[in-house]
């Protein structure tokens, strides 16, 4: 018999990025109601005490915290060393493992789930658990266009998801529950291979696309890497970052981590602006979900126009310079 | 160095933008579509050639996991410069019930036998987008893992014959340089290199080169079930703005801000 749903939150720096964290506990707040199973939170970390005290108002039973200097930057090797320890040698076996799927959620999952033995399901967008704690989950598979069910088989013991950001319902606050906050131990595997050398921060590059709640994209329209200055700077007035199509980083215009796309990056910002991007099914493999698209393109026909919420037909180095000055007027 | 590359067949997107789905498994009428090799899965049999061409030696093979289509793939990766292949093959009827646990655990099988120092897989399949196979396969193996790598240098140092890797992974807003003692798994992300096309001698010698078909594998137990596929509701047709620029611009930046809320 399972006991209990399980999320794995992800801290940077000694902080929560974004909002995946809560909407990971949102996620396991509902399974919770539904299924009558109750759910703790793991915390791994390098003096993250200070963040406990965020997560406690959330009904959980109970807040794990390995606080360790070996999990001060993550490596695969040692975080799932601590994690799998711990949900192994527990009493408490988990039906289900929450995390979010932003690349160490994406990393920490594959391999939890391999060596508990249970199933793994990427990128969820909906969520559900039956009446034998088997997870039912949607996701996105041929490119975005269509939706797959995926349901665990039996027993329900360690089925691992990751959670899409910017799609489930953010945890709600609950009170006059007590919460129990423990310690766990956390020590190194005994045959670690992989070490951190160095992390490089992009500073100069801003935002992760992937994190942005604005992404401004340029494609081949855009005809020069010189000219992608405009959509910095209408980035920069929008709090967002910028995005290409592969036309762009295959022409040597933007560096490959930029790219949206179905061989790039899957973002899902609240505004998404496609400068001189014809529209390519793999394009919007990438973009898709969004939930405002802006299409800027001077062909009328062109496919972008069938997903944008607002299509403006004309000259990008038109427009976007005129965006640029509308958006200085209203500020001041 | 003995390179091994985990490679398989997707369907193109557009083979698959009008699919026609089917009520009951597979869910999807799959006489339509056609297939290429998954574009990470390109990235690893280039990378794979190209350490080899670094290192002035050692021997790639690529393995798959799937139904008959997948032998033009791996004809088409000996023809780029693999040396040899592994067909581990499974009836189309039966392709609904590998999920990411089952295609990693009979890689594994085949693998162990093996002499490997390194294991190249593609980030995710384009079709599935789980992203997990190869990361199952490191643990099932018993090898670290460094998943989304951009950049991978291979070091030999003759004399402690120590063999290890430096790779550069992206994370969100930053890039990890990680070191790492071989033999071990990485997965292959856009950035890493340029695959090449096939070169005509290559192509000539492919199919004179070592082709392993395994036919009577058995096939686990999935972890996961694919109960259904239903199309994604189109997004609702939104406005076209057109005329004059500065007053189209006007429009938009106004729509922006009072309809959709986003500004
Ligand atoms: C396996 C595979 C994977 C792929 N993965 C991706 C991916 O991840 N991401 C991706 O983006 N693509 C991907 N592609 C490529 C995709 O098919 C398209 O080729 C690509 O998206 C085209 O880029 P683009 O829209 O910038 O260029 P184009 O298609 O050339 O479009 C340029 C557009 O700019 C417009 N334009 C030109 N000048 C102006 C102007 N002054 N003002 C306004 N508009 C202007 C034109 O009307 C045109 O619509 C993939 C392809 C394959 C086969
Ligand atoms: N059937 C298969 N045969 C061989 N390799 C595979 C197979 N499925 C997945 N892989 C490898 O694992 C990677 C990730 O796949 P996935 O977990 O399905 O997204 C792929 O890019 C391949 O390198």
């Amino acid at each position: 018999m399972p006991q209990e749903i399980l999320v794995i939150t992800e801290q940077r720096g000694g902080e929560f990025k974004g909002n995946v964290g809560l909407e990971v506990i949102g996620a396991a707040q509902r399974l919770s109601s539904v299924s009558g199973l109750g759910f703790s939170i793991f915390l791994l970390g390098h003096n993250v005490e200070g963040l406990t005290g965020l997560l406690i108002n959330y009904g959980a039973d109970e807040i794990l915290v390995a606080d360790s200097k070996i999990l001060g930057d993550y490596n695969s090797q040692v975080y799932v060393h601590v994690l799998s320890e711990k949900i192994s040698g527990s009493d408490k076996k988990p039906a289900a493992i929450l995390l979010p799927a932003t690349a160490t959620g994406r990393d920490i999952g594959p391999r939890l789930a391999a060596r508990l033995g249970g199933a793994y399901i990427a990128d969820c967008i909906a969520l559900d658990i039956d009446g034998d704690y088997l997870l039912e989950a949607r996701r996105l598979v041929y490119g975005g266009s269509v939706i797959a069910t995926v349901k665990g088989n039996a027993p329900p013991e360690f089925q691992v998801a990751t959670l899409r950001p910017n799609t489930f319902e953010r945890a709600k606050k609950i009170t006059g529950k007590e919460t129990a906050v423990t310690r766990v131990e956390a020590k190194s595997p005994p045959d670690l291979r992989t070490v951190l050398k160095e992390i490089v921060y992009e500073k100069e590059r801003g935002m992760d696309i992937a994190e942005a709640r604005v992404v401004v994209s340029g494609g081949r329209g855009m005809k020069s890497p010189e000219n992608y200055g405009i959509l910095e700077e209408l980035a920069e007035l929008l709090g967002g970052a910028v995005g290409a199509s592969r036309g762009a980083v295959d022409a040597g215009w933007r560096p490959a981590d930029s790219q949206v796309g179905l061989t790039g990056k899957t973002v899902a910002p609240e505004l998404y602006i496609a400068c001189g991007i014809s529209g390519a099914p793999q394009h919007l493999a990438g973009m898709m979900s969004s939930r405002c698209i802006v299409a800027i393109n001077k062909d009328p026909g062109a496919p972008i126009f069938k997903v944008a919420d607002y299509g403006v037909v004309g000259d990008l180095f038109e427009v976007i310079p005129r965006m640029i000055e509308g958006l200085k007027n209203n500020k001041e | 160095m003995n390179i091994i590359a985990c490679i398989r067949q997707v369907p193109t997107l557009e083979s698959t933008i009008k699919p026609l789905l089917q009520p009951s498994a597979p869910f999807i009428d799959r006489s339509g579509l056609e297939y290429m090799t998954n574009p990470f899965d390109e990235f690893a049999i280039e990378e794979g050639i190209r350490i080899k061409e670094r290192l002035g030696g050692g021997e790639l093979t690529v393995v798959a996991v799937g139904p008959e289509g997948a032998d033009q793939m791996l004809l088409n990766a000996l023809a780029m410069g693999a040396d040899g292949a592994v067909h581990i093959n499974v009836n189309e009827e039966n392709s609904h019930l590998l999920d990411s646990f089952v295609v990693a655990s009979l890689l594994k099988s085949v693998i162990e036998r093996r002499e490997y120092d390194i294991i190249l897989c593609g980030k995710e399949a384009v079709d599935d987008r789980q992203g997990a196979v190869g990361i199952e396969l490191a643990e099932f193996l018993g090898l670290p893992h460094v998943a989304a790598v951009t950049r991978l240098d291979i070091d030999v140092d003759t004399d402690s014959e120590t063999k290890k890797a430096t790779a550069r992974r992206q994370i969100e807003g930053a890039w990890e340089i990680l070191e790492c003692r071989l033999p071990a798994v990485f997965t292959c992300h856009k950035g890493l290199n340029e695959p090449r096309y096939p070169p005509l001698p290559g192509i000539m010698k492919a199919r004179r080169k070592p082709h392993e078909d395994i036919t009577d594998i058995k096939i686990p137990a999935a972890r996961l079930s694919l109960t259904g596929l239903e199309n994604l509701p189109r997004r609702k047709t939104g406005k076209k703005l057109e005329g004059d620029v500065q007053e189209v611009t006007e429009e938009l930046l106004r729509l922006l801000h009072d309809e959709a809320r986003v500004i």
